[in-house]
Protein backbone atom coordinates (compact mmCIF):
# COMPACT_ATOMS: atom_id res chain seq x y z
CA UNK A 1 0.00 0.00 0.00
CA UNK A 2 2.70 2.20 1.06
CA UNK A 3 4.04 2.05 -2.62
CA UNK A 4 0.81 3.43 -4.66
CA UNK A 5 0.75 5.93 -1.51
CA UNK A 6 4.77 6.56 -3.13
CA UNK A 7 3.38 6.52 -6.78
CA UNK A 8 0.24 8.87 -6.14
CA UNK A 9 2.48 11.14 -4.00
CA UNK A 10 5.35 11.48 -6.80
CA UNK A 11 2.57 12.00 -9.56
CA UNK A 12 1.04 14.77 -8.13
CA UNK A 13 4.44 16.84 -7.56
CA UNK A 14 5.70 15.44 -11.35
CA UNK A 15 2.10 17.42 -12.49
CA UNK A 16 2.58 20.37 -10.15
CA UNK A 17 5.76 21.10 -12.13
CA UNK A 18 3.86 22.53 -15.03
CA UNK A 19 1.65 25.38 -13.19
CA UNK A 20 1.90 27.80 -16.00
CA UNK A 21 0.53 25.36 -18.51
CA UNK A 22 -2.26 24.71 -15.76
CA UNK A 23 -2.76 28.33 -14.89
CA UNK A 24 -3.23 28.77 -18.56
CA UNK A 25 -5.91 26.34 -19.20
CA UNK A 26 -7.67 27.38 -16.25
CA UNK A 27 -7.81 30.73 -17.48
CA UNK A 28 -9.44 28.88 -20.64
CA UNK A 29 -11.56 26.58 -18.80
CA UNK A 30 -12.86 29.82 -17.32
CA UNK A 31 -13.72 31.81 -20.42
CA UNK A 32 -15.45 29.06 -21.30
CA UNK A 33 -17.47 28.67 -18.52
CA UNK A 34 -18.76 32.02 -19.04
CA UNK A 35 -19.54 31.49 -22.83
CA UNK A 36 -21.55 28.83 -21.88
CA UNK A 37 -23.49 30.37 -18.88
CA UNK A 38 -24.58 33.00 -21.43
CA UNK A 39 -25.66 30.50 -24.09
CA UNK A 40 -27.27 28.88 -20.86
CA UNK A 41 -28.83 31.99 -19.65
CA UNK A 42 -30.67 32.72 -22.64
CA UNK A 43 -32.21 29.01 -22.37
CA UNK A 44 -33.30 29.31 -19.29
CA UNK A 45 -34.72 32.58 -19.91
CA UNK A 46 -37.46 31.09 -22.26
CA UNK A 47 -38.14 28.17 -20.43
CA UNK A 48 -37.13 28.93 -17.03
CA UNK A 49 -37.59 26.02 -14.89
CA UNK A 50 -35.81 23.22 -18.02
CA UNK A 51 -35.04 19.89 -16.19
CA UNK A 52 -35.68 21.03 -12.58
CA UNK A 53 -32.97 23.80 -12.78
CA UNK A 54 -33.15 27.54 -12.65
CA UNK A 55 -30.88 30.17 -14.13
CA UNK A 56 -29.09 29.78 -10.96
CA UNK A 57 -28.14 26.26 -11.33
CA UNK A 58 -27.68 26.38 -15.09
CA UNK A 59 -24.83 28.73 -14.78
CA UNK A 60 -23.29 27.23 -11.90
CA UNK A 61 -23.60 24.38 -13.61
CA UNK A 62 -21.55 25.62 -16.72
CA UNK A 63 -18.64 26.81 -14.18
CA UNK A 64 -18.89 23.11 -12.76
CA UNK A 65 -18.22 21.33 -15.72
CA UNK A 66 -15.24 23.51 -16.63
CA UNK A 67 -13.74 23.35 -12.98
CA UNK A 68 -14.49 18.74 -13.72
CA UNK A 69 -12.75 18.92 -17.60
CA UNK A 70 -9.50 18.18 -16.45
CA UNK A 71 -9.93 16.01 -12.68
CA UNK A 72 -12.38 14.05 -14.68
CA UNK A 73 -10.32 13.99 -18.00
CA UNK A 74 -12.86 14.30 -20.44
CA UNK A 75 -10.61 15.49 -22.92
CA UNK A 76 -8.33 12.68 -22.13
CA UNK A 77 -8.71 9.74 -24.21
CA UNK A 78 -6.63 7.58 -22.40
CA UNK A 79 -3.45 7.79 -19.73
CA UNK A 80 0.20 7.82 -20.24
CA UNK A 81 0.39 4.06 -20.30
CA UNK A 82 -1.18 4.15 -24.02
CA UNK A 83 2.55 5.51 -25.06
CA UNK A 84 4.68 2.51 -23.18
CA UNK A 85 2.73 0.01 -24.60
CA UNK A 86 3.24 1.41 -28.27
CA UNK A 87 7.07 1.95 -27.45
CA UNK A 88 6.70 -1.94 -25.77
CA UNK A 89 8.40 0.36 -22.60
CA UNK A 90 5.17 -1.71 -20.94
CA UNK A 91 7.17 -4.73 -20.84
CA UNK A 92 9.67 -3.08 -17.83
CA UNK A 93 6.00 -2.59 -16.42
CA UNK A 94 4.65 -5.83 -16.48
CA UNK A 95 8.04 -6.92 -14.54
CA UNK A 96 7.90 -4.70 -11.25
CA UNK A 97 6.66 -6.38 -8.10
CA UNK A 98 3.36 -3.78 -8.63
CA UNK A 99 -0.09 -4.70 -9.93
CA UNK A 100 -0.01 -2.93 -13.45
CA UNK A 101 -3.73 -1.46 -13.14
CA UNK A 102 -3.15 -0.84 -9.09
CA UNK A 103 0.25 1.45 -10.07
CA UNK A 104 -1.54 3.82 -13.09
CA UNK A 105 -4.74 4.18 -10.41
CA UNK A 106 -2.70 5.59 -8.22
CA UNK A 107 -0.82 7.84 -10.76
CA UNK A 108 -3.58 8.99 -11.69
CA UNK A 109 -5.19 10.08 -8.17
CA UNK A 110 -1.87 11.79 -7.96
CA UNK A 111 -2.62 13.29 -11.03
CA UNK A 112 -6.47 14.39 -10.32
CA UNK A 113 -5.19 15.71 -6.60
CA UNK A 114 -3.49 18.24 -8.34
CA UNK A 115 -5.69 18.81 -11.04
CA UNK A 116 -8.58 19.49 -8.41
CA UNK A 117 -6.49 22.05 -6.62
CA UNK A 118 -5.84 23.74 -9.64
CA UNK A 119 -8.20 23.30 -12.77
CA UNK A 120 -10.77 22.76 -10.24
CA UNK A 121 -10.92 26.02 -8.35
CA UNK A 122 -10.09 28.84 -10.77
CA UNK A 123 -13.43 28.75 -13.01
CA UNK A 124 -16.10 28.35 -10.11
CA UNK A 125 -13.52 31.26 -7.98
CA UNK A 126 -13.52 33.65 -11.50
CA UNK A 127 -17.69 32.55 -12.25
CA UNK A 128 -18.23 33.52 -8.72
CA UNK A 129 -16.54 36.79 -9.24
CA UNK A 130 -19.83 37.96 -11.86
CA UNK A 131 -22.46 35.12 -10.85
CA UNK A 132 -23.88 34.24 -7.78
CA UNK A 133 -23.41 31.01 -8.10
CA UNK A 134 -25.10 28.08 -5.79
CA UNK A 135 -22.96 26.92 -3.49
CA UNK A 136 -24.13 23.83 -0.98
CA UNK A 137 -24.34 23.82 2.45
CA UNK A 138 -20.87 22.06 4.51
CA UNK A 139 -23.03 18.45 4.32
CA UNK A 140 -23.41 19.48 0.56
CA UNK A 141 -19.49 19.66 0.47
CA UNK A 142 -18.79 16.70 1.91
CA UNK A 143 -21.69 14.66 -0.39
CA UNK A 144 -20.07 16.26 -3.22
CA UNK A 145 -16.67 15.02 -2.39
CA UNK A 146 -17.55 11.47 -2.64
CA UNK A 147 -19.34 12.12 -5.25
CA UNK A 148 -15.89 13.46 -7.56
CA UNK A 149 -14.14 10.78 -5.77
CA UNK A 150 -16.30 8.47 -7.49
CA UNK A 151 -16.35 9.93 -10.96
CA UNK A 152 -12.43 10.03 -10.47
CA UNK A 153 -12.60 6.25 -10.23
CA UNK A 154 -15.18 5.73 -13.02
CA UNK A 155 -12.95 7.50 -15.32
CA UNK A 156 -9.78 6.37 -14.38
CA UNK A 157 -12.03 2.83 -15.43
CA UNK A 158 -13.16 4.61 -18.77
CA UNK A 159 -9.47 5.80 -19.79
CA UNK A 160 -7.20 2.41 -18.74
CA UNK A 161 -9.53 0.29 -20.90
CA UNK A 162 -8.78 2.80 -23.39
CA UNK A 163 -5.03 2.78 -23.16
CA UNK A 164 -5.78 -1.25 -23.06
CA UNK A 165 -7.12 -1.49 -26.67
CA UNK A 166 -3.55 -0.40 -28.20
CA UNK A 167 -2.39 -3.71 -27.37
CA UNK A 168 -4.78 -4.87 -30.43
CA UNK A 169 -4.67 -1.73 -32.30
CA UNK A 170 -1.84 -0.49 -33.18
CA UNK A 171 -3.12 3.23 -34.41
CA UNK A 172 -4.95 4.37 -31.07
CA UNK A 173 -6.19 7.80 -32.70
CA UNK A 174 -9.51 6.07 -34.03
CA UNK A 175 -10.20 4.69 -30.51
CA UNK A 176 -9.47 8.18 -29.33
CA UNK A 177 -11.93 10.12 -31.46
CA UNK A 178 -14.49 7.86 -29.95
CA UNK A 179 -13.94 7.83 -26.69
CA UNK A 180 -13.49 11.68 -26.94
CA UNK A 181 -16.73 12.14 -28.61
CA UNK A 182 -18.75 10.01 -26.53
CA UNK A 183 -17.48 11.39 -23.00
CA UNK A 184 -17.99 14.90 -24.25
CA UNK A 185 -21.18 14.34 -24.90
CA UNK A 186 -22.73 11.88 -22.48
CA UNK A 187 -21.35 13.78 -19.74
CA UNK A 188 -23.05 16.82 -20.15
CA UNK A 189 -20.33 19.07 -20.79
CA UNK A 190 -21.96 19.82 -24.57
CA UNK A 191 -25.38 20.27 -22.89
CA UNK A 192 -26.35 19.20 -19.26
CA UNK A 193 -28.19 16.12 -19.32
CA UNK A 194 -31.02 16.80 -17.86
CA UNK A 195 -32.07 19.02 -21.13
CA UNK A 196 -32.03 15.70 -23.37
CA UNK A 197 -35.08 14.98 -24.31
CA UNK A 198 -37.07 11.87 -23.74
CA UNK A 199 -35.16 8.55 -24.71
CA UNK A 200 -31.76 9.81 -25.08
CA UNK A 201 -32.10 11.07 -21.83
CA UNK A 202 -33.26 8.11 -19.91
CA UNK A 203 -30.27 6.22 -21.50
CA UNK A 204 -27.73 9.03 -21.32
CA UNK A 205 -28.31 8.99 -17.38
CA UNK A 206 -27.63 5.40 -17.27
CA UNK A 207 -24.67 5.15 -19.59
CA UNK A 208 -21.16 5.71 -17.10
CA UNK A 209 -20.13 9.10 -18.81
CA UNK A 210 -22.90 10.30 -16.82
CA UNK A 211 -21.12 9.52 -13.59
CA UNK A 212 -18.75 11.55 -14.45
CA UNK A 213 -20.03 15.64 -14.39
CA UNK A 214 -24.13 15.63 -14.47
CA UNK A 215 -23.98 13.43 -11.22
CA UNK A 216 -21.46 15.27 -9.28
CA UNK A 217 -22.98 18.38 -10.55
CA UNK A 218 -26.55 17.39 -9.59
CA UNK A 219 -25.46 16.45 -5.72
CA UNK A 220 -23.35 20.52 -5.69
CA UNK A 221 -26.76 21.51 -6.76
CA UNK A 222 -29.04 19.42 -4.03
CA UNK A 223 -31.01 18.39 -6.90
CA UNK A 224 -29.97 14.71 -5.83
CA UNK A 225 -30.58 14.15 -2.01
CA UNK A 226 -30.39 10.01 -2.12
CA UNK A 227 -27.16 9.61 -1.89
CA UNK A 228 -26.60 6.12 -2.15
CA UNK A 229 -28.09 5.76 -5.24
CA UNK A 230 -25.88 8.23 -6.58
CA UNK A 231 -22.94 6.76 -4.38
CA UNK A 232 -24.25 2.70 -5.77
CA UNK A 233 -24.59 3.87 -9.31
CA UNK A 234 -21.49 5.31 -9.68
CA UNK A 235 -19.42 3.05 -7.67
CA UNK A 236 -21.23 -0.30 -9.64
CA UNK A 237 -20.07 1.73 -13.22
CA UNK A 238 -16.23 2.00 -11.22
CA UNK A 239 -16.22 -1.64 -9.74
CA UNK A 240 -17.54 -3.13 -13.26
CA UNK A 241 -14.55 -0.91 -15.39
CA UNK A 242 -12.01 -1.43 -13.25
CA UNK A 243 -13.05 -5.60 -13.47
CA UNK A 244 -13.29 -5.23 -16.85
CA UNK A 245 -9.49 -3.36 -17.09
CA UNK A 246 -8.31 -6.61 -14.75
CA UNK A 247 -9.47 -9.18 -16.81
CA UNK A 248 -8.53 -7.35 -20.22
CA UNK A 249 -5.20 -7.13 -18.51
CA UNK A 250 -5.08 -10.55 -18.12
CA UNK A 251 -5.30 -11.27 -21.54
CA UNK A 252 -3.08 -8.80 -23.00
CA UNK A 253 -0.56 -10.42 -20.70
CA UNK A 254 -0.66 -13.38 -22.79
CA UNK A 255 -0.63 -12.11 -25.83
CA UNK A 256 2.34 -9.07 -25.57
CA UNK A 257 5.32 -10.35 -27.67
CA UNK A 258 7.99 -8.16 -27.07
CA UNK A 259 10.43 -7.43 -30.03
CA UNK A 260 14.00 -7.04 -28.69
CA UNK A 261 16.69 -5.60 -30.33
CA UNK B 1 3.55 36.14 -51.60
CA UNK B 2 3.65 34.04 -54.66
CA UNK B 3 6.66 31.93 -53.61
CA UNK B 4 5.29 31.52 -50.59
CA UNK B 5 1.96 30.30 -51.41
CA UNK B 6 4.15 27.83 -53.68
CA UNK B 7 6.05 26.58 -51.08
CA UNK B 8 2.97 26.20 -48.34
CA UNK B 9 0.96 24.30 -51.19
CA UNK B 10 4.20 21.93 -51.43
CA UNK B 11 5.13 21.37 -47.78
CA UNK B 12 1.06 20.63 -47.51
CA UNK B 13 1.65 18.48 -50.36
CA UNK B 14 4.34 16.24 -48.85
CA UNK B 15 2.58 15.59 -45.77
CA UNK B 16 -0.55 14.94 -47.26
CA UNK B 17 1.37 12.07 -48.87
CA UNK B 18 2.73 10.72 -45.67
CA UNK B 19 -0.65 10.35 -44.56
CA UNK B 20 -1.97 8.76 -47.68
CA UNK B 21 0.12 6.26 -46.06
CA UNK B 22 -2.13 5.07 -43.87
CA UNK B 23 -5.76 5.22 -45.58
CA UNK B 24 -7.79 3.43 -42.70
CA UNK B 25 -6.56 5.79 -40.17
CA UNK B 26 -6.97 8.20 -42.32
CA UNK B 27 -10.24 7.86 -42.62
CA UNK B 28 -11.15 7.37 -39.49
CA UNK B 29 -9.85 10.59 -38.37
CA UNK B 30 -11.89 12.61 -41.11
CA UNK B 31 -14.91 11.16 -39.87
CA UNK B 32 -13.66 12.07 -36.37
CA UNK B 33 -13.57 15.35 -36.40
CA UNK B 34 -16.47 16.11 -38.52
CA UNK B 35 -18.55 14.20 -35.79
CA UNK B 36 -16.62 16.07 -32.70
CA UNK B 37 -17.60 19.20 -34.65
CA UNK B 38 -20.95 17.98 -35.19
CA UNK B 39 -21.55 18.10 -31.61
CA UNK B 40 -22.07 21.39 -30.86
CA UNK B 41 -24.79 21.49 -33.87
CA UNK B 42 -26.50 18.51 -31.83
CA UNK B 43 -26.23 21.04 -28.89
CA UNK B 44 -28.03 24.00 -31.01
CA UNK B 45 -30.57 21.59 -31.85
CA UNK B 46 -31.39 19.97 -28.38
CA UNK B 47 -31.71 23.18 -27.18
CA UNK B 48 -33.99 24.12 -30.03
CA UNK B 49 -36.44 20.84 -29.17
CA UNK B 50 -37.27 23.28 -25.14
CA UNK B 51 -37.69 26.44 -27.06
CA UNK B 52 -38.72 28.33 -30.56
CA UNK B 53 -36.22 30.83 -30.05
CA UNK B 54 -32.76 31.47 -28.19
CA UNK B 55 -32.27 34.68 -27.33
CA UNK B 56 -34.60 36.13 -29.96
CA UNK B 57 -33.31 34.23 -33.09
CA UNK B 58 -34.60 31.13 -34.73
CA UNK B 59 -32.91 28.04 -35.46
CA UNK B 60 -32.43 28.56 -39.09
CA UNK B 61 -31.02 31.84 -38.21
CA UNK B 62 -28.89 30.54 -35.67
CA UNK B 63 -28.01 27.67 -38.31
CA UNK B 64 -26.49 30.48 -40.04
CA UNK B 65 -24.55 31.96 -37.28
CA UNK B 66 -22.93 28.46 -36.67
CA UNK B 67 -22.39 27.74 -40.42
CA UNK B 68 -21.03 30.93 -41.25
CA UNK B 69 -18.52 30.97 -37.91
CA UNK B 70 -18.12 27.56 -38.49
CA UNK B 71 -16.71 27.40 -42.16
CA UNK B 72 -14.40 30.60 -41.28
CA UNK B 73 -13.20 28.72 -38.38
CA UNK B 74 -12.46 25.68 -40.32
CA UNK B 75 -10.59 27.20 -43.68
CA UNK B 76 -7.97 29.27 -40.88
CA UNK B 77 -7.95 26.26 -38.97
CA UNK B 78 -7.20 24.08 -42.35
CA UNK B 79 -4.92 26.78 -43.38
CA UNK B 80 -2.57 27.26 -40.27
CA UNK B 81 -4.25 25.87 -37.36
CA UNK B 82 -0.82 24.09 -36.59
CA UNK B 83 0.99 27.29 -35.48
CA UNK B 84 -0.38 26.47 -31.89
CA UNK B 85 2.50 24.25 -31.83
CA UNK B 86 4.94 26.66 -31.92
CA UNK B 87 5.28 26.06 -27.76
CA UNK B 88 6.19 22.84 -28.02
CA UNK B 89 8.59 23.55 -30.52
CA UNK B 90 10.41 26.04 -28.37
CA UNK B 91 10.18 24.01 -25.78
CA UNK B 92 11.97 20.62 -27.45
CA UNK B 93 14.25 23.16 -29.30
CA UNK B 94 12.97 21.97 -32.70
CA UNK B 95 12.41 25.52 -33.70
CA UNK B 96 15.54 25.86 -33.90
CA UNK B 97 15.91 23.53 -36.60
CA UNK B 98 12.93 25.11 -38.15
CA UNK B 99 14.66 28.64 -38.06
CA UNK B 100 17.99 26.76 -40.02
CA UNK B 101 15.84 26.26 -43.05
CA UNK B 102 15.45 28.92 -45.83
CA UNK B 103 11.82 28.90 -45.64
CA UNK B 104 9.48 31.08 -43.25
CA UNK B 105 9.40 29.34 -39.75
CA UNK B 106 4.98 30.41 -39.72
CA UNK B 107 4.80 28.39 -42.86
CA UNK B 108 6.41 25.50 -41.83
CA UNK B 109 4.24 25.23 -38.38
CA UNK B 110 1.51 25.78 -40.70
CA UNK B 111 2.03 22.70 -42.85
CA UNK B 112 3.37 20.26 -40.51
CA UNK B 113 1.21 17.19 -40.37
CA UNK B 114 -0.96 18.63 -43.27
CA UNK B 115 -3.77 15.94 -43.91
CA UNK B 116 -7.25 15.90 -45.17
CA UNK B 117 -8.40 15.29 -41.18
CA UNK B 118 -8.04 19.31 -41.62
CA UNK B 119 -11.16 18.88 -43.92
CA UNK B 120 -13.46 16.84 -41.11
CA UNK B 121 -14.49 20.28 -39.54
CA UNK B 122 -15.42 22.16 -43.25
CA UNK B 123 -17.79 19.27 -44.41
CA UNK B 124 -20.50 19.57 -41.70
CA UNK B 125 -19.95 23.26 -41.03
CA UNK B 126 -20.31 23.79 -44.89
CA UNK B 127 -23.40 21.86 -44.98
CA UNK B 128 -25.23 23.47 -42.36
CA UNK B 129 -24.26 26.87 -43.98
CA UNK B 130 -25.50 26.09 -47.37
CA UNK B 131 -28.62 24.47 -45.37
CA UNK B 132 -29.65 28.13 -43.70
CA UNK B 133 -28.60 29.73 -46.34
CA UNK B 134 -32.28 28.21 -47.63
CA UNK B 135 -33.87 28.12 -45.15
CA UNK B 136 -33.78 31.61 -43.45
CA UNK B 137 -36.60 34.31 -43.71
CA UNK B 138 -35.16 37.04 -45.51
CA UNK B 139 -35.34 38.76 -48.75
CA UNK B 140 -32.13 37.85 -50.60
CA UNK B 141 -31.02 41.43 -52.32
CA UNK B 142 -28.25 41.56 -54.43
CA UNK B 143 -26.22 43.70 -51.65
CA UNK B 144 -27.38 41.04 -48.99
CA UNK B 145 -26.40 38.28 -51.30
CA UNK B 146 -23.15 39.73 -51.70
CA UNK B 147 -22.62 40.31 -47.98
CA UNK B 148 -22.43 36.54 -47.95
CA UNK B 149 -18.83 36.01 -49.24
CA UNK B 150 -17.79 39.53 -47.62
CA UNK B 151 -18.21 37.72 -44.73
CA UNK B 152 -16.70 34.78 -44.87
CA UNK B 153 -13.45 36.37 -45.96
CA UNK B 154 -13.42 38.28 -43.32
CA UNK B 155 -13.95 35.97 -40.62
CA UNK B 156 -11.36 33.59 -42.37
CA UNK B 157 -9.15 36.74 -41.91
CA UNK B 158 -10.19 37.25 -38.61
CA UNK B 159 -9.23 33.67 -37.07
CA UNK B 160 -6.22 33.30 -39.11
CA UNK B 161 -4.97 36.70 -37.63
CA UNK B 162 -6.56 35.36 -33.56
CA UNK B 163 -4.41 31.86 -34.44
CA UNK B 164 -1.05 33.44 -35.44
CA UNK B 165 -1.56 35.91 -32.37
CA UNK B 166 -2.35 32.73 -30.12
CA UNK B 167 0.40 32.05 -31.12
CA UNK B 168 3.14 34.74 -31.04
CA UNK B 169 1.92 34.79 -27.20
CA UNK B 170 3.89 31.21 -26.62
CA UNK B 171 6.80 33.43 -27.71
CA UNK B 172 6.25 35.46 -24.50
CA UNK B 173 5.08 32.19 -22.21
CA UNK B 174 6.17 28.92 -23.77
CA UNK B 175 3.41 27.03 -21.94
CA UNK B 176 0.60 29.50 -22.61
CA UNK B 177 -1.28 27.65 -25.50
CA UNK B 178 -4.21 26.68 -23.60
CA UNK B 179 -4.67 30.25 -22.48
CA UNK B 180 -4.53 31.20 -26.78
CA UNK B 181 -6.84 28.42 -27.03
CA UNK B 182 -9.73 31.30 -25.01
CA UNK B 183 -9.25 33.61 -28.43
CA UNK B 184 -9.10 30.81 -31.12
CA UNK B 185 -11.47 27.40 -29.77
CA UNK B 186 -13.66 30.27 -27.72
CA UNK B 187 -13.83 32.70 -30.50
CA UNK B 188 -15.17 29.69 -32.62
CA UNK B 189 -17.50 28.37 -29.76
CA UNK B 190 -18.76 32.31 -28.98
CA UNK B 191 -19.10 33.10 -32.90
CA UNK B 192 -21.79 29.88 -33.34
CA UNK B 193 -24.28 32.07 -30.77
CA UNK B 194 -26.18 35.45 -31.35
CA UNK B 195 -24.00 37.55 -29.68
CA UNK B 196 -26.24 39.98 -28.27
CA UNK B 197 -27.41 36.75 -25.83
CA UNK B 198 -24.04 37.35 -23.83
CA UNK B 199 -25.40 40.97 -23.09
CA UNK B 200 -24.27 44.20 -24.26
CA UNK B 201 -21.23 44.60 -22.06
CA UNK B 202 -19.80 41.40 -23.61
CA UNK B 203 -21.31 42.86 -26.89
CA UNK B 204 -19.32 45.67 -26.83
CA UNK B 205 -15.91 44.03 -26.18
CA UNK B 206 -16.75 41.97 -28.53
CA UNK B 207 -16.55 44.21 -30.87
CA UNK B 208 -14.37 46.59 -29.74
CA UNK B 209 -11.74 45.21 -27.92
CA UNK B 210 -11.90 41.42 -29.60
CA UNK B 211 -13.18 42.02 -32.60
CA UNK B 212 -15.21 38.35 -32.94
CA UNK B 213 -18.33 40.53 -33.91
CA UNK B 214 -16.92 40.94 -37.35
CA UNK B 215 -16.77 37.48 -37.72
CA UNK B 216 -20.39 36.54 -38.59
CA UNK B 217 -22.85 38.80 -36.30
CA UNK B 218 -22.26 42.33 -37.76
CA UNK B 219 -22.90 41.24 -41.62
CA UNK B 220 -25.23 38.31 -40.47
CA UNK B 221 -27.21 41.34 -38.92
CA UNK B 222 -27.60 42.70 -42.19
CA UNK B 223 -28.10 39.48 -44.26
CA UNK B 224 -31.28 39.14 -41.84
CA UNK B 225 -32.37 42.48 -41.72
CA UNK B 226 -32.11 42.74 -38.32
CA UNK B 227 -31.06 46.09 -36.19
CA UNK B 228 -28.17 46.17 -34.52
CA UNK B 229 -28.62 46.30 -30.25
CA UNK B 230 -25.63 48.35 -30.21
CA UNK B 231 -27.31 50.72 -32.37
CA UNK B 232 -23.77 51.19 -34.47
CA UNK B 233 -23.81 52.46 -38.19
CA UNK B 234 -24.69 50.41 -41.07
CA UNK B 235 -21.15 50.46 -42.07
CA UNK B 236 -19.87 48.58 -39.45
CA UNK B 237 -22.27 45.27 -41.16
CA UNK B 238 -19.52 45.65 -44.26
CA UNK B 239 -16.66 46.24 -42.04
CA UNK B 240 -15.27 42.74 -41.68
CA UNK B 241 -12.58 42.59 -44.63
CA UNK B 242 -11.41 45.96 -43.29
CA UNK B 243 -11.06 44.21 -39.72
CA UNK B 244 -9.74 41.66 -40.93
CA UNK B 245 -6.48 43.12 -42.63
CA UNK B 246 -5.91 45.40 -39.71
CA UNK B 247 -5.89 42.44 -37.18
CA UNK B 248 -3.68 40.68 -39.41
CA UNK B 249 -1.02 43.28 -39.45
CA UNK B 250 -1.75 43.75 -35.50
CA UNK B 251 -0.78 39.62 -35.81
CA UNK B 252 2.36 40.06 -38.38
CA UNK B 253 3.81 42.66 -36.35
CA UNK B 254 3.30 40.27 -32.65
CA UNK B 255 4.79 37.46 -34.63
CA UNK B 256 7.79 38.98 -35.74
CA UNK B 257 8.58 40.89 -32.53
CA UNK B 258 8.35 37.43 -30.74
CA UNK B 259 10.72 35.86 -33.53
CA UNK B 260 12.99 38.38 -33.40
CA UNK B 261 13.35 38.14 -29.44
CA UNK B 262 13.29 34.20 -29.25
CA UNK B 263 16.14 32.95 -27.78
CA UNK B 264 16.81 29.58 -28.21
CA UNK B 265 16.43 27.30 -25.21
CA UNK B 266 19.64 27.19 -24.61
CA UNK B 267 21.57 24.03 -22.79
Amino acid sequence: MRLYAWIAAYAFRRYSTYRVAALSAAFTNTIFGFIRAGVLIALWHSRPSLGGYDVTDAVTFSFLTQALIEPVRIFGGSLDLTERIRTGDIAIDLHRPADLQGWWLADDIGRSGFALLSRGTIPLLGGSLVFSLRWPAPAGWAAFAGAVLLALLVSFGLRYLVSLVVFWLHDDRGIHGISLVTSMFFSGLIVPLVVFPGRLGTVAHLLPWAALIQLPADVFLGKRTDLLHVYAFQAGWAVALIAAGRLLTMTARRRLVVNGG
Amino acid sequence: MVETVRIYLLLAGTWMRSAAQYPASMAMLLVTQAVTTSLDLLAILIMFAHTPRLGGFSLPEVMFLYGSAGVAVSVADIVLGTVERLGEHIRQGTLDTLLLRPVSPLVQIATEDFNPRRMGKLVPTGTVLVLALTRIDTTWTPSRVLTVPLMLAGGIGIFCALWVLSAAWQFAVVDGKQAGNSITYGGAYLTQYPLSVFGREALRGLTWVLPLAFVNWEPALYVLGRPDPLGLPLVFRFASPLVAVVLSAVAALAWRTGLRHYRSTGS
